[in-house]
């Protein structure tokens, strides 16, 4: 027996120096000099490498300005910056663009930049099968020819005065690559190094960049799928910055810590507690202003935020240039509640459900939701959903009387000029409104026709607007230059510095 | 024994496409659609039909079946919907993780329960037989998740000895780093593991030590640990394997949790992934991996038996 028992000890004494012998902890090469390797973690990893066919949020913020580079850029600050684009010319009508390219331009593959591969690049975009997010946007646009190498010529239907800000969302991509599911060739400060799917992708400096070089050797995406586990790296320093902190809970172990900083930016995801416009009983805006004014917004944002994010009143975030606070609109007042609805004919309240996806916040909302319209006399049955269950029950056959759901992109609020849209908001004015602002001649006329649109909705209470997310990116300390308000979840990354 | 192979064989494969069958028809019964994974807010009715024919969804039911199964056939598991990449090739990445993350866990359980549970039989008197057997319950009772922040908390966020999670983007290249990582995964796992195998091997322990033929044995100027060696620990090793099996079977799907905690990139996570996204490839390939993984674990563990235990081997053994 003893032998056997020794034989053990052995066993494990060497499992543990196996553990000691190296701990691993952080894969900090060259800490302090400017070319360091920057580690970025996010709960957003791409479904694919390719914004047209899927790739979703984790693609946005992996790819858009650090491996692909559209004709402009949009900044952190919500800025459209001129980028393979070096100019443009637009006729009187409105109705030509004509784009001068940025020259000495090459692909990660070494091709050069041409006019073609801008055709082809917007093309994609609109093509049948692409799933892009801009498709609709995009739909205003004609033809695209290439009279020479460096120029692009675009002819619109009608004026469309957020052409330059849509094209920002368009990878310029080299026309011979077909599949860009798995791979890439774009402009960009970047090149892909690897993507280890589940785990990590890491993007390497092009050293045939046009422009200033990364200020970092690289960057490498940790994807993770559960928020404690992306903030315990971050605290072990396996990554160096957390690009959008989920929950408040987390933040109190990294706030008033010299080791790190916490940043709040403007975010553009705005939560929505969404009505069937169409049907009874919130066919009637005195209904859904009932149901805004008997939730206490503030309240639930606190207990879901603890403090961080804020309050809209309707669709546009502030970092939209056609914001303005609207909170005052619907206001919370339990009364005034009650006597909307008495006046729409539901004095004695009425039950409704309420399709919530199953994931963070929605359930805990839901729950709020449910408990503050009790206080009016409605009840409200709380129906958990998947995102999946979403899509085919809310989103295509709109089979639901009420929905919760988070809104990310900037510059939404033209989908309530859509009577289309799944909320089936219809209002011939907001409709018009929206209509006109994309074909006017100016950005004021564009923000003023907005304004009212925007203003609109929530005379209307066309949904309720829980409330704005807040954007948190929490760093290490010794990092520098990334951005804070990850505006469409975008994350440029070179500008960042360690040390 | 070659008969029996033979036989054991035929049923494997056969339970193989049993299953296959199953997973093909439980899926189709969630609700959703596998189109929607690759929709934004703001998808036109166009793109949800162009998703629709990217994933296949539109084709009828039976000629989804057959592709499946034909593929399954050719050892082909299809492509995924959602990354466009094989499927195969996504699981062997994945397996590069689970597989050694399952032994390790395996074998550092065993190597603790067989001695500790000897012990907490055959010195059930002792001061210590009792709190060994006490340890063991308290193993079973505590979740596994729990048992991982647990760990992660003092080693990870403490003391700072060992990764908090996360896996060497460059695999096994540098094995101290990968093996590093799948420590605490590993701990984990075994700890969970060896308090049930513990209460097996104490019992099986318990069952020989008290039987005549030991007593013979001992009677008949045999020592302690030669009787043991000889007529007592085959007769405990046949439950013990039978729930090893089990044991093992268990672990290498319960990884999705640990994987998970750990943030490692394994089948688990893979496959909580394919469910979030209806990602049916994924979801069928990694399921049919699984219980292939299963059902071979099964067959190896009942030769192990038959391999111990004559009797089994004999017609009357059988039955």
């Amino acid at each position: 027996m003893t032998r056997k028992f020794a034989g053990v000890a052995v066993a494990l004494a060497l499992a543990l120096a196996a553990c000691g012998s190296d701990p691993a902890a952080a894969p900090q090469e060259g800490a302090g000099s400017g070319a360091a390797t920057i580690e970025i973690g996010s709960l957003y990893e791409p479904q694919n490498l390719d914004n047209t066919a899927g790739g979703g949020q984790g693609v946005t913020e992996t790819f858009n300005g650090n491996v692909y580079e559209g004709l402009y850029r949009l900044t952190d600050a919500g800025q459209v910056e001129n980028l393979l684009a070096e100019s443009e010319k637009v006729s009187d009508d409105g109705l030509t663009y004509t784009f001068e390219l940025r020259q000495g331009v090459t692909f990660h593959s070494g091709k050069a930049l041409t006019a073609a591969d801008v055709k082809h690049s917007i093309e994609r975009v609109s093509a049948e099968d692409s799933q892009s997010a801009r498709k609709s946007q995009l739909q205003v646009i004609k033809s695209v020819t290439a009279p020479d190498e460096h120029t692009v010529v675009v002819k619109l239907s009608s004026r469309s005065i957020s052409l330059l800000y849509n094209l920002s969302y368009v990878w310029i991509v080299n026309a011979d690559v077909k599949d860009l599911t798995t791979g890439e060739d774009g402009t960009g400060p970047y090149k892909l190094g690897s993507w280890k799917r589940g785990s990590t992708l890491s993007l390497e400096p092009f050293p045939g960049y046009w422009g200033p070089k990364p200020a970092n050797g690289g960057v490498v995406f940790h994807y993770f799928t559960e928020a404690t586990a992306l903030n315990n790296a971050l605290i072990t320093g396996a990554v160096d910055v957390v690009t959008s902190e989920q929950s408040p809970d987390a933040l109190a172990q990294f706030t008033g810590n010299p080791d790190y900083k916490v940043a709040e930016g403007h975010s553009t995801t705005k939560l929505l507690l969404a009505f069937n416009d169409r049907k009874a009983p919130f066919d009637k805006p005195l209904v859904r202003k009932a149901v805004s004014s008997a939730i206490d917004d503030a309240k639930l944002l606190e207990s879901i935020w603890a403090g961080h994010g804020s309050l809209i009143g309707s669709m546009v975030p502030p970092t939209d240039p056609w914001y303005e606070d609207l909170t005052k609109v619907n206001p919370y007042d339990v009364e005034l509640a009650k006597k909307q609805l008495a006046e729409a004919g539901y004095a004695g309240g009425f039950r409704f459900t309420l399709d919530t996806p199953n994931y963070d916040p929605h359930p805990t909302v839901a729950t709020f939701v449910k408990s503050e319209l009790a206080k009016v006399g409605i009840t409200v049955d709380i129906n958990v959903i998947t995102a999946d269950e979403w899509y085919s029950k809310v989103f295509k056959k709109r089979d639901f009387a009420a929905t919760l759901q988070e809104h990310v992109n900037d510059r939404d609020v033209v989908w309530y000029g859509n009577p289309d849209f799944y909320w089936g908001y219809d209002n011939k004015q907001v409709t018009g409104w929206v209509e006109q602002a994309e074909r006017a001649k100016t950005a004021e006329e564009q923000t003023e026709l907005l304004k009212k649109a925007n203003r609109q909705i929530a005379e209307d209470a066309a949904s309720d607007w829980l409330y704005l997310y807040p954007q948190i990116v929490v760093a290490s300390s010794k990092l520098s230059g990334y951005p804070v308000n990850g505006l469409n979840s975008q994350f440029y990354a070179y500008g960042i510095k360690k040390g | 024994m070659a008969r029996y192979l033979l036989r054991r064989t035929a049923f494997l494969l056969g339970s193989l496409l049993l299953a296959a069958s199953l997973l093909f028809v439980l899926l189709r019964l969630l609700p959703g659609d596998p189109a929607n994974a690759l929709l934004s807010i703001g998808a036109t009715p166009e793109q949800i039909a162009a998703a629709r024919r990217q994933t296949g969804s539109d084709l009828p039911l039976p000629e989804q079946f057959g592709a499946w199964l034909g593929g399954l056939a050719r050892l082909d598991l299809g492509t995924s919907y959602v990354s466009k990449l094989p499927v195969g090739g996504e699981i062997a990445a994945r397996l590069v993780v689970t597989v050694p993350l399952t032994l390790l866990a395996f074998a550092l359980a065993v190597v603790v329960a067989v001695p500790v549970g000897f012990l907490a039989a055959h010195r059930a008197q002792r001061w210590y037989g009792p709190l060994l057997s006490g340890f063991a319950q308290l193993g079973i009772a505590v979740p596994v998740f729990w048992i991982g922040m647990l760990l992660v908390t003092v080693f990870a966020l403490r003391l700072r000895l060992l990764p908090a999670g996360g896996f060497p983007r460059e695999d096994w290249a540098e094995p101290g780093r990968a093996l590093a990582a799948l420590t605490l995964p590993v701990v984990t796992i075994a700890l969970v593991m060896s308090a049930s195998l513990i209460r097996y091997v104490r019992s099986a322990t318990l069952d020989v030590l008290g039987s005549d033929h030991l007593r013979t044995a001992r009677a008949l100027g045999e020592s302690f640990a030669g009787a043991m060696w000889r007529h007592g620990l085959r007769n405990a090793a046949g439950p013990v394997i039978a729930v090893l099996g089990i044991e093992l079977a268990t672990t290498f799907l319960g990884a999705v949790v640990v994987e998970s905690v750990f943030a490692l990139p394994g089948l688990g996570t893979l496959l909580i992934e394919g469910i979030s996204e209806h990602d049916y490839p994924v979801i069928q390939g990694v399921l049919a991996v699984s219980t292939f993984a299963v059902l071979v674990i099964g067959f190896a563990a009942d030769v192990a038996q038959r391999l111990v235990d004559p009797r089994l081997r004999t017609r009357l053994g059988r039955s």
